[in-house]
């Protein structure tokens, strides 16, 4: 710890603190422009000046390292003068027409100016002026405005992982600009509107369309991935205007990913579901809920008498909150139904009753960043999980080594120690190769099932997974570490595999030879909330993927659109259409909803309260931050009601927190968590490691915008370039051996059913792989994610069909 | 765009240089050359004339007789040399700062990018006297452990840097540059960097950037080069002329080098004279030769005018009005009590036909060209200064214009990343300090006092 003197006030401070750290923690205003606590020092816009003991210039706070005995003055003569002569240099060519700029109101320059700016101007010179740039559907620009305070330079730099802005020409025809002609592409663009200190950077979709103290600001988590981010949401008139990051450190610290940013703007789609609905005659007719209720009680009821409860089956959004799932849940009981799934994108159920608790990532977000050794198995990171992709980079940052065993070579934006880019039908084997090595390494005789052990027999290990096992191990080329703190990962694409239990089981293996920490990545708000309140079949029960191959009379949804939240979308869209009665909880009318019968209008997670629990285990509750759209209702409050007018007991819940209570039986969640949140196996389970090898796979990803109903219709997200149309991907060497070039269409078919595609050449794809998109109406004609799949050359009745679908599309 | 023009600029000024064909030459008095030794020689620049003079024995001396580096230090503190890059810092305390066990790669790198106005020595030494600047650096390389070394060239200069390149290809051939040299353990690994001729590029941490591959931008000091340099690693920098210093030094031994200069001015130094002289060129003198010797040299103030006023070090340091050079003596703390400084010794004469309103403007816009653009005071103030005076020239200058510029020069001054935000305040404060008259006029008549225009 070190003395020093803050304006006369006796300090101590951590040794390597700035000035500027030191006056944060004390209390002591020093202003800023290009400092900020999460990017590198730039110490360019020289706001923080100071005066400092024996220095006979004032020095930039954000800057200087305090030594022991440094006496600083932030308010004396010659502090102040350097601070208002900087003011006065930054708003010479500022176009100080603060009522028509969109910053007007939260912008760091006015609020500075007010305090350290003169009231009249000594420049009379002519004012600079700076072209805007187009950098995406996102992010507007009003580059006149800018400081070149280089924060958004930095942030995509440092934060995002790629220099996607900088600052060219020199002097006073700097300029920040993006690449020629591309826009920023960032998952992450969005916090550069936070970060801008000026009205040069702000948000598109939100500009012009209300003044930041028009706006009631209410605190809420973010539903669109496992991570739990804090969110504030900005209200006016009922309707939400914006949604900008809650700073929690141990979460998503003060950032937010555009998919939480932006998607909000699907909640005012115009496909918002206002009204009950019910199909007379395939018709749709709005109702009132009494009737609606009453209808599809009759019809549950009819059913389940005539078939027996098991006729049933009710699919579950993860992404719907936990009191949700508990009711629902409750629900299918009373009505002797034991075929209730959450998983409606997982393909293998073997380990189901194998498991001893709730499977979750395995360790704390914030922990990620003090790992040495990352294996990431089947995951696209940073469309999966963004600001968990900048966690990994800062660890990577801090040397940790990243290896990645997957069908996709996706650039994660930061340095890849080792890779293996294989067939997902080859991840089990090149795992086993990892635990094999690393038996090797560590000399152990591994206690494994005696199938495994003599698979692990017949498995040759190749060079690169070699290296893998050595880096895991802590052996790397420049030292070696002794016991590294290693962090194993399944994410979606592993999750969705019809091998997941042999990459699950490998991973585990692997992970006790290491003592790493990990799991699976959670891929919805909610899915350790679901696993937790048991939204998954009972012992006799059908689990999501069996609920829709053998269809059922009658379905229950909870928040999604079967055809593109499903694992299986053309079984999914058949089994609904079979279906005699689908009830769908939605807060959307939706095309993918043309099958059900009934509409019942819920409310998104902005108009209801809730709990979510994140991917590490962390249970967060939020209220409704408007009142519901026309009739809409909360799901927990149709759903009691649902259950009432069914004349089932047991659920006179008068709010949510009832709900709550009930779950976690009054005591702190965090007990029941703790006892719950587990990723070992009872036992291990038997596993096939070497599989089918000829014939193509598809690798089913959904892309991050279309990862549910809110994020599909958001405007601005699906105008950025990941929205791009599902194509044919594929490498090089694929597309010669198909005889294929880029540019041509194809027809994929996967079991019975086919869609239509544009080849597109791209060398991320592992070969005998096809990269097809998924929750797309253009292949929603197709089967599963991970999955066989062949492809053929279109004739020319094809492309008309094509082109057809393309009008009707757009 | 801005780019390019900024180069053509800078171009143009460059074959103004070039005219100024550099008469070099010693003292009256006929004393040794110090970097520039192979000039009165046949082929200065090639390898065999250098070793004729004893080139590479020095080098080939400390390696083989395993001199330690403390005693190589030593003789370059006692040698008084101070880097003749501007900023006079004492180059055997510089070394000193470089970590002596480091893990990892030590680099070296020389400073050619020689930008400023009336700036052109450096220039000569890699055009007669290549191999004295490698030799030069050799030998810090292995003093201070550096494995690899750059030599950035200023951009706009293309024959010195071709004489560079093929001055390091023969010294590669010959065994002076590369791996194991003379059988030791001692390996250099040398290159030339072609900049691109923006002046920013001379500060030592933009030119790091530049090296790097990056756009030259100052870099926040401290960390210091010696700590945190090229890719990050400890890097020491010095100025083409200081490097080539050294073989001198280590022949002669510090205190005959010190003693070529005055107290707290060791050895000889080389001055860029020109403007307004007979001969304008590139001197090598003592340092603490009186000023008027060296105008002697460079045959007086031309057309049989009058001296006006002299700019000693290049634009970055302060005009000196006639009266206050006149009895000077070129050495850094003769220049200091004049009330200037020596700067990197560009020395820039007037005469009594100068109108100083428009000389500021230029030198003005000079520095608001060559700006970075990345802290305030410097980006906005460099701007806002020049538009004044251009102002003031175009006949529309207002009284309080003058003490306007005056502050926003302190404001600029003191408060940047790098000195260009001093070197752009400085002449500004000194033409206003010493020539106020001129420019009041100027403002009450809309044209110079000077040339009635
Ligand atoms: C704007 C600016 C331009 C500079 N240009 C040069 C230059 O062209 N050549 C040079 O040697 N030093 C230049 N310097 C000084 C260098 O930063 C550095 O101090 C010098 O290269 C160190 O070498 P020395 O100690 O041998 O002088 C410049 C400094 C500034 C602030
Ligand atoms: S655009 Fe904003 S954040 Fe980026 S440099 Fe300019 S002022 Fe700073
Ligand atoms: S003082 Fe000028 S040149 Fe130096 S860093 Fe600042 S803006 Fe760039
Ligand atoms: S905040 Fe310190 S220089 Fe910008």
């Amino acid at each position: 710890m070190l003395n020093i003197e803050i304006d006369g006030k006796p300090l101590e401070v951590e040794h390597g603190s700035t000035i500027i750290d030191a006056a944060d923690a004390a209390g002591i205003a020093i202003p800023r422009f290009c400092y900020h606590k999460k990017l590198s020092v730039a110490a360019n816009c020289r706001m923080c000046l100071v005066q400092v003991e024996k220095f006979n210039k004032p020095l930039p706070a954000c800057a200087t390292p305090v030594a022991d005995g440094m006496k600083i003055y932030t308010r004396s003569k010659a502090a102040v003068e350097a601070q208002q002569s900087v003011m006065e240099f930054l708003l010479i060519n500022h176009p100080l027409d603060c009522p028509i700029c969109d910053q007007g109101g939260e912008c760091d320059l006015q609020d500075i100016a007010v305090a350290y700016g003169a009231s009249g101007s000594r420049y009379t010179e002519e004012k600079r002026v700076v072209f805007n740039k187009n950098i995406g559907p996102l992010v507007s620009t009003d580059m006149t405005r800018c400081i070149q305070c280089t924060r958004c330079v930095r942030f995509l730099k440092e934060v995002g992982g790629m220099q996607e802005l900088g600052m060219v020409g020199r002097g006073e025809h700097a300029e920040i600009t993006a690449y020629v002609d591309q826009s920023v592409n960032s998952e992450l663009s969005g916090n550069i509107i936070d970060l801008c200190p000026v009205g040069a950077l702000t948000s598109k979709p939100f500009r012009y369309s209300a003044r930041s103290w028009e706006l009631t600001r209410r605190s809420s988590i973010a539903p669109h991935d496992g991570l739990g981010s804090h969110i504030e949401v900005h209200v006016k008139d009922h309707k939400v205007m914006r949604v900008l990051p809650r700073e929690k450190e141990s979460i998503n610290e003060c950032w937010l990913s555009d998919r939480d940013r932006f998607s909000y703007e699907g909640l005012n789609s115009p496909d918002r579901l206002k009204v009950p609905m019910i199909k007379h005659n395939g018709q749709w007719q709005e109702t009132d809920w009494k009737t609606a209720l009453e209808f599809a009680a009759g019809q549950l009821k009819d059913i389940t008498k005539q078939y027996g409860g098991d006729a049933l089956g009710v699919l579950v959004s993860p992404n719907s909150t936990m009191e949700e799932g508990y009711l629902i849940k409750q629900l299918s009981e009373g009505l002797g139904c034991g075929n209730v799934d959450y998983r409606l994108r997982q393909t293998d159920f073997r380990l189901d009753g194998k498991r001893t608790g709730t499977p979750w990532m395995g360790c704390n977000i914030q922990e990620i960043e003090e790992l040495d050794r990352i294996l990431l198995i089947g995951s696209n990171i940073r469309n999966e999980h963004p600001l968990l992709a900048q966690r990994i980079r800062k660890a990577v940052a801090n040397g940790a080594e990243l290896c990645i065993v997957s069908p996709l070579d996706n650039d994660p934006l930061m340095d890849v120690a080792h890779k293996v880019i294989v067939r997902p039908n080859d991840m089990v084997n090149v795992l086993g190769q990892i635990l094999k090595a690393m038996s090797g390494l560590q000399k152990l005789s591994l206690c494994l099932p005696p199938t495994l052990n003599t698979l692990l027999e017949e498995i040759k290990v190749r060079p690169n997974t070699q290296k893998i096992a050595e880096c895991l191990a802590g052996i790397s080329e420049e030292l070696i570490l002794i016991a590294p703190k290693v962090g194993i990962f399944l994410g979606n694409m592993a999750l969705s595999d019809p091998r997941f239990t042999e990459m699950y089981s490998m991973a585990e293996a692997i992970g006790g030879i290491t003592g790493a920490k990990g799991g699976i990545l959670p891929p919805a708000a909610n899915s350790t909330g679901m696993h937790l309140m048991g939204v998954m079949p009972s012992a006799t029960g059908m689990h999501a993927r069996a609920m829709i191959e053998v269809p059922r009379k009658a379905y229950l949804l909870l928040n999604i659109e079967p055809e593109l939240d499903c694992q299986h979308a053309a079984l999914a869209t058949d089994a609904m259409a079979k279906a005699e009665c689908v009830i769908a909880l939605t807060a959307y009318k939706s095309a993918a909803l043309e099958n059900a019968d009934i509409l019942l209008p819920i409310a998104p997670f902005t108009e209801t309260s809730g709990t979510f629990m994140s991917m590490e285990g962390r249970v967060q509750s939020f209220q409704a931050v408007t009142r519901p759209l026309g009739e809409c209702r909360p799901a927990w409050k149709v759903l009691r009601v649902l259950a009432n007018t069914l004349g089932l007991n047991g659920f006179d819940y008068n709010s949510s927190e009832e709900v709550k209570n009930k779950i976690f039986h009054g005591e702190k969640p965090s007990a029941l968590v703790w006892r719950s949140l587990n990723n070992n196996l009872k036992e291990l389970v038997e596993i096939q490691i070497n599989i089918k090898k000829e014939g193509l796979q598809r690798i089913g990803e959904v892309p991050q915008y279309e990862s549910d109903p809110i994020v599909r219709r958001s405007p601005p997200l699906q105008k950025t370039k990941y929205n791009i149309r599902p194509m044919a991907r594929m490498h090089a060497d694929q597309l010669t051996e198909l005889g294929l070039q880029d540019g041509d269409l194809v027809v994929a078919y996967q079991d019975k059913g086919s869609a239509l595609l544009k080849v597109r050449l791209d060398n991320h794809v592992a070969k005998g792989c096809v990269r097809v998109a998924a929750a797309h109406p253009l292949t929603a004609g197709l089967g599963d994610l991970m999955g066989d799949i062949t492809i053929e050359k279109a004739s020319t009745e094809h492309a008309a069909l094509y082109e057809k679908q393309l009008t009707e599309m757009a | 765009m801005a780019e390019q023009t900024t180069k053509m600029a800078t171009r143009k000024s460059s074959s103004a240089k070039k005219a100024a064909r550099p008469v070099v030459m010693t003292d009256l008095t006929g004393q040794t050359l110090v970097t520039l030794r192979t000039l009165n020689e046949k082929n200065p620049a090639s390898l065999a004339t250098y070793e004729k003079l004893g080139g590479y024995a020095q080098l080939k001396r400390l390696v083989t007789e395993k001199i330690k580096a403390p005693e190589i230090i030593n003789q370059v503190k006692v040698s008084n040399l101070r880097g003749r890059g501007g900023a006079g810092f004492p180059t055997g305390l510089k070394w000193s700062f470089m970590p002596r066990y480091y893990d990892g790669t030590k680099y070296l790198v020389c400073n050619t990018d020689e930008g400023e106005p009336g700036t052109f020595k450096d220039r000569d030494i890699i055009r007669y006297n290549p191999h004295q600047l490698i030799e030069g650096m050799a030998i810090a390389a292995y003093t201070l452990g550096a494995r690899v070394g750059y030599n950035y060239i200023h951009g706009e200069i293309w024959q010195d840097y071709e004489i560079f390149e093929a001055a390091l290809a023969e010294a590669r051939e010959a065994g002076y540059l590369g791996e194991n040299l003379f059988g030791s353990n001692f390996s250099f690994d040398l290159y030339a960097v072609h900049g691109y001729g923006a002046y920013i590029c001379g500060e030592e941490t933009a030119l790091i950037e530049s090296i790097e591959g990056k756009k030259g931008q100052p870099r926040f000091k401290p960390p210091f080069p010696a700590s945190y340099g090229v890719f990050g690693k400890p890097t020491n920098v010095n100025n083409t002329e200081s490097y080539a210093s050294i073989p001198w030094i280590m022949q002669h031994g510090g205190q005959a080098f010190a003693d070529l200069g005055v107290p707290n001015s060791g050895g000889s130094k080389l001055f860029s004279v020109s403007g307004h002289v007979e001969k304008p060129g590139n001197y090598e003198i003592r340092m603490g030769t009186p000023f008027k010797e060296l105008l002697e040299m460079a045959g007086g103030i031309w057309k049989g005018r009058q001296l006006k006023a002299v700019i000693p070090g290049g634009p970055s340091t302060a005009v000196m009005p006639a009266r206050a050079i006149e009895n000077a003596t070129m050495d850094y703390d003769g220049l200091s009590k004049a009330g200037s400084s020596l700067g990197a010794g560009s020395m820039i004469v007037m005469d009594d036909t100068t109108c100083m309103v428009k000389t500021l403007k230029r030198l003005s816009y000079f520095f608001y060209e060559e700006s970075c653009g990345q802290c305030t005071p410097c980006r906005e103030g460099t701007g806002w200064v020049y538009r004044i005076i251009e102002r003031i020239v175009d006949g529309k200058g207002k009284m309080e214009d003058l003490d306007l510029l005056t502050d926003l020069s302190n404001n600029i001054s003191g408060r940047t990343i790098c000195a260009l935000g001093d070197a752009a305040a400085t002449p500004v404060l000194s033409f206003i300090k010493h020539f106020r008259p001129e420019f009041e006029y100027y403002i009450q008549h809309g044209k110079s006092m000077v040339d009635g225009k």
